[in-house]
Parts: structure tokens; C-alpha cells; sequence
């Protein structure tokens, strides 16, 4: 028995949303009469963040804290219209649907805020720490709160704003097939370092390195969570996760979830980041968001690394001891490939 | 179908319930008592998010028939917290991104305490070991491993 060390490779420029069909989110804010603010959507957060994002994106539109944020997500009934979370484009898509919408409240917000202390509202400027204030008079000020207060109870006025995002939808240009599917892309390139056992098949990963480009980085904290749970589905994926097992025999298959592979704590292998921070224009903030392509790099470096190692190239997922073994024989012996 | 009576204490507190037979511990604390605390993740024992203590071991509530549990300590991650201080597992999971989208966390968080009872001390690979039976799909455990290890610093440096 000997352990062959390969690396592989594998870069990936992804499309941040799908735009067949226009791609639209939406985004309703409003005040409560102490003023706070709500921002209703019906995107889901499914635990990547796009929750703490968004409420990110509205206190820095608004111009009020992020503590004075809430955000209420996943109900059609109640909130407005959205394609979903999916296609990496939460942060794109809905903050720009809550950029919108926050734009307009916070207009309003300025508005009472003028009418209460008798100025022109274009005079006003936010602090982001619960205050209006006069530009050049920072004496002449009110608090959010009771600017909220005004608009609700002597006023007659919502502090509120809707918001959509939606870009063309994109048809596909007879002549040359064109089209424009996606209004910008991540990229990230990774570097997988792993080892295969000749004799049992095993491939283990020792340690991955990699770059992502997100635009910029609006949670750096929880970039780096998702890229780092994300890398790890994507070896997953590469290496265990299936539902369908080849075995001679369906009957020696899994019946359950509870044989089904995943890694465990004990697999995690070192994973060293570089996120850089190349803000896109149309984006959030400049935000694209890490997304899908957190985890799909990481199966074609997985794969390269094994051919690397051992010469097998597995073309069908996940890269079980089995299809490396059967590789291995047909090949004559482990080889160390494209090194 | 005639039900028992079983007494035990639920985060120090005495609890008396009537269970069906064959009814597991999961269901009863969450169906039965309220504490909606411990998660229902696979119902099979493989996932460890159920994970409660009992008399201070680790154990899957989803597999532990609740007419075992009488006269026993019961701890659920409901009872972590001290009114508004949370422990000090719960904060340093919170304040170092430990969790993603959260249905690990409770299993996560009391496989992590009953390590930290048995051995204030933990090197990597005994956090690795504590937390093997809790599968998190979320965040590739490196966190959640971090911050076990610095909740134990913490939690020793309060002690001495």
C-alpha cells in the first residue's frame, strides 16, 4: 500500500441570478410609531445571512442603526413578490429591491423630520445613530424616533417605501444566439491538496487554499463562514454525498438518511482564504454575494487533484474508493498524472 | 392507552408529566412539556441535534424512551442561559459566527457542555471527538470547533 499526494485546480466565474424573466425582487419598508423600521420581504433566509445583509444594507439607506432594523422574511401572504432565494442572488438582487425601498422611506422620514422643525428637507442629513440634524447646525435636530412619532400621530404621514428590482428580461438574439442571462459574476479559483490510498481507494483531503472574489465583502464574518461550510459541501459532494450508491444490488443501498455520507468534525482539513473585494457597480454597496460558488469549485479540484494523484479520471460523482480502485486497475497501477 | 407518570428535573426544575408508552424523550419535552428547545432533525439518532444531557452524559433524546428518564437531571440547551446572561458557550457561538442556519446549534451546544464538565481543558481533537455524533451541514465545523475551545479558555479563566 503507498499514499499518492495530488493537487487540483479549478476556477469559476459565476453569475450572480438568472435573469429569464426579468429576475424581480421585492422590498416594503416601513416605520413603527417609535421608529424603528421594518422591511418586509418574501425571500427566504435559508441561514447563509441574506436576514442580517439586508438589514445591513436598509439601516445604512435609512440612516438609523442597524439595531433599529428588523427584517421579516419568508411569507407570500404578507410580504411583496420575490423569485426566491436562489441563484446566488439574495444580496444582489434583494438589497437592491431594499436600497429602493429604504431610499423612499428614509425620503419621507426627511420629510417629516422638515416639516417639524421648519426647514427644507434637502438641509437634512441623517447621523446613523438615531438623529436628524440641520447640515452646518448640528443644534437644530430631532431624533428618529420622534420624527416617527410626528409622522404617525400629527402628521398623517407613512414613513415607508417600496422597492423592486428588475432588470430586461434577456432573449436570446436569433442571429448569434446571444444573450445576457446574468447582470454580473463572482469568480473564485481553488487549490485542493488531498492523498489516495492505492489499496482501499480512500481519498483524503489534506488542505485547500482558495480565493473568492464576492465584490465587496458586506459581512466579512459571515463571507467567510459561508466560504469556508460551503467548501465543505462541495468536497462532500465530490467525495461521499449521494443518494443513489452504485451497488450490484439496489437491496445493499441506502434506505435512509441515516446512510447517507456527510463529513463529520473530524474530516475538517485547514482552508486558507484570500477574499478580494472588487465592488461591482450594479450591486448592493458594490456586494455580490459568495453564494453557490462557494461550494462548486471544489469538485472539479477534488477531481483534478485525484487524477493528479493517482491518474484516475472520475467523471461521475461522488469519487467513491471504488471508481478510484476500478480506475487504478484498468490504468495498470496508480500513475501521477499532469503534476 | 394507559399512561405513566414520570417525574424527573427539567434544567433543575421538577417536572411531573404523564407519558404515552413507547413515547420518546423529544417528543415529551417538546410536545408534553413545552421546552421547544432540543430539535427534531432525523428521528433516528444520526444527526444529534436532539442531543440532551442527562445526569450530565450526552444523550439523543429522539432514542431515549421517556419513562427511562425518572428521577433523572435533564439539562436542554432552554436552560443555558442565566435570565438574560447567556452562557458562555451561547455567547462566544454567537459572537464567533458558530452557527449558519442554526438546527445544529442546540446538539452542538450541550455535546460542547458536557465536554467542558468532564475536562475544562480540551485540546482540538477532544472538541472534534465530543461533537462527532452532531452533524452540522452549515459551516464546515471549523467555527463551531473554535469556538468550543475559546468558550473553555473563558470559562476557566472564571473559575480560577
Amino acid at each position: 500500500m503507498s499514499l499518492h499526494k495530488g493537487r487540483g485546480f479549478a476556477c469559476i466565474n459565476y453569475p450572480i441570478g438568472m435573469n429569464l424573466g426579468g429576475d424581480p425582487s421585492q422590498a416594503l419598508v416601513h416605520s413603527t410609531p417609535d421608529g424603528k423600521f421594518m422591511v418586509t420581504l418574501s425571500a427566504i433566509d435559508l441561514g447563509q445571512g441574506m436576514k442580517s445583509v439586508t438589514r445591513q444594507i436598509a439601516a445604512e439607506t435609512i440612516g438609523v442603526p442597524v439595531e433599529d432594523v428588523y427584517v421579516d422574511t419568508a411569507d407570500s401572504d404578507t410580504g411583496p413578490h420575490d423569485m426566491g432565494s436562489f441563484a446566488s442572488r439574495g444580496t444582489h438582487r434583494v438589497g437592491n429591491a431594499v436600497i429602493q425601498a429604504a431610499k423612499e422611506a428614509r425620503g419621507v422620514m426627511l420629510e417629516a423630520a422638515a416639516e417639524e422643525l421648519e426647514v427644507n428637507a434637502g438641509d437634512l442629513e441623517t447621523d446613523g445613530h438615531g438623529n436628524i440634524h440641520v447640515k452646518g447646525a448640528p443644534g437644530r435636530t430631532i431624533t428618529v424616533e420622534q420624527t416617527a412619532i410626528a409622522a404617525q400621530f400629527r402628521q398623517g404621514r407613512t414613513i415607508s417605501g417600496r422597492g423592486i428590482f428588475l432588470i430586461p428580461m434577456s432573449d436570446v438574439d436569433p442571429d448569434t444566439g446571444e444573450m445576457t442571462p446574468v447582470s454580473c459574476f463572482a469568480h473564485a479559483a481553488v487549490v485542493v491538496d488531498l492523498q489516495v490510498d492505492d489499496e482501499t481507494g480512500e481519498v483524503e483531503v489534506l488542505e485547500v487554499n482558495s480565493a473568492y472574489e464576492v465584490g465587496r465583502a458586506l459581512n466579512p464574518k459571515m463571507v467567510e463562514q459561508q466560504l469556508i461550510g460551503g467548501a465543505w459541501m462541495g468536497i462532500s459532494h465530490a467525495l461521499y454525498e449521494t443518494t443513489e450508491p452504485y451497488y450490484p444490488n439496489r437491496d445493499h443501498g441506502p434506505t435512509d438518511f441515516n446512510q447517507y455520507l456527510m463529513p463529520g468534525a473530524g474530516q475538517v482539513v485547514n482552508h486558507n482564504i484570500a477574499v478580494l473585494e472588487r465592488p461591482a457597480e450594479d450591486a448592493p454597496f458594490g456586494g455580490k454575494g459568495p453564494g453557490e460558488m462557494c461550494a462548486n469549485p471544489l469538485l472539479p479540484a477534488v477531481a483534478n487533484a485525484v487524477y493528479n494523484a493517482v491518474g484516475v479520471r472520475c467523471d461521475t460523482l461522488p469519487i467513491t474508493p471504488e471508481k478510484v480502485l476500478r480506475g487504478i486497475l484498468v490504468n495498470g497501477g496508480a500513475q501521477n498524472r499532469g503534476g | 392507552m394507559a399512561k405513566t407518570p414520570v417525574q424527573f428535573t427539567l434544567n433543575d426544575k421538577e417536572t411531573a408529566v404523564f407519558v404515552d408508552g413507547g413515547a420518546n424523550l423529544l417528543d415529551v419535552l417538546r410536545r408534553v412539556v413545552g421546552d421547544l428547545s432540543p430539535k427534531y432533525g432525523c428521528g433516528q439518532g444520526t444527526c444529534g441535534t436532539c442531543t440532551v444531557l442527562i445526569d450530565g452524559e450526552p444523550r439523543l433524546s429522539c432514542l431515549t424512551l421517556a419513562e427511562t428518564v425518572s428521577d433523572q437531571s435533564i439539562e436542554t440547551t432552554g436552560g443555558l442561559a442565566d435570565g438574560p446572561d447567556l452562557h458562555p458557550l451561547q455567547r462566544v457561538f454567537m459572537e464567533q459566527f458558530a452557527a449558519q442556519c442554526g438546527y445544529c446549534t442546540p446538539g452542538m451546544l450541550m455535546a460542547a457542555k458536557a465536554l467542558l464538565a468532564r475536562n475544562p481543558n480540551p485540546q482540538r481533537e477532544d472538541v472534534i471527538e465530543a461533537i462527532s455524533g452532531n452533524i452540522c451541514r452549515c459551516t464546515g465545523y471549523e467555527p463551531i470547533i473554535d469556538a468550543i475551545l475559546d468558550a473553555a479558555g473563558e470559562m476557566r479563566g472564571r473559575v480560577s
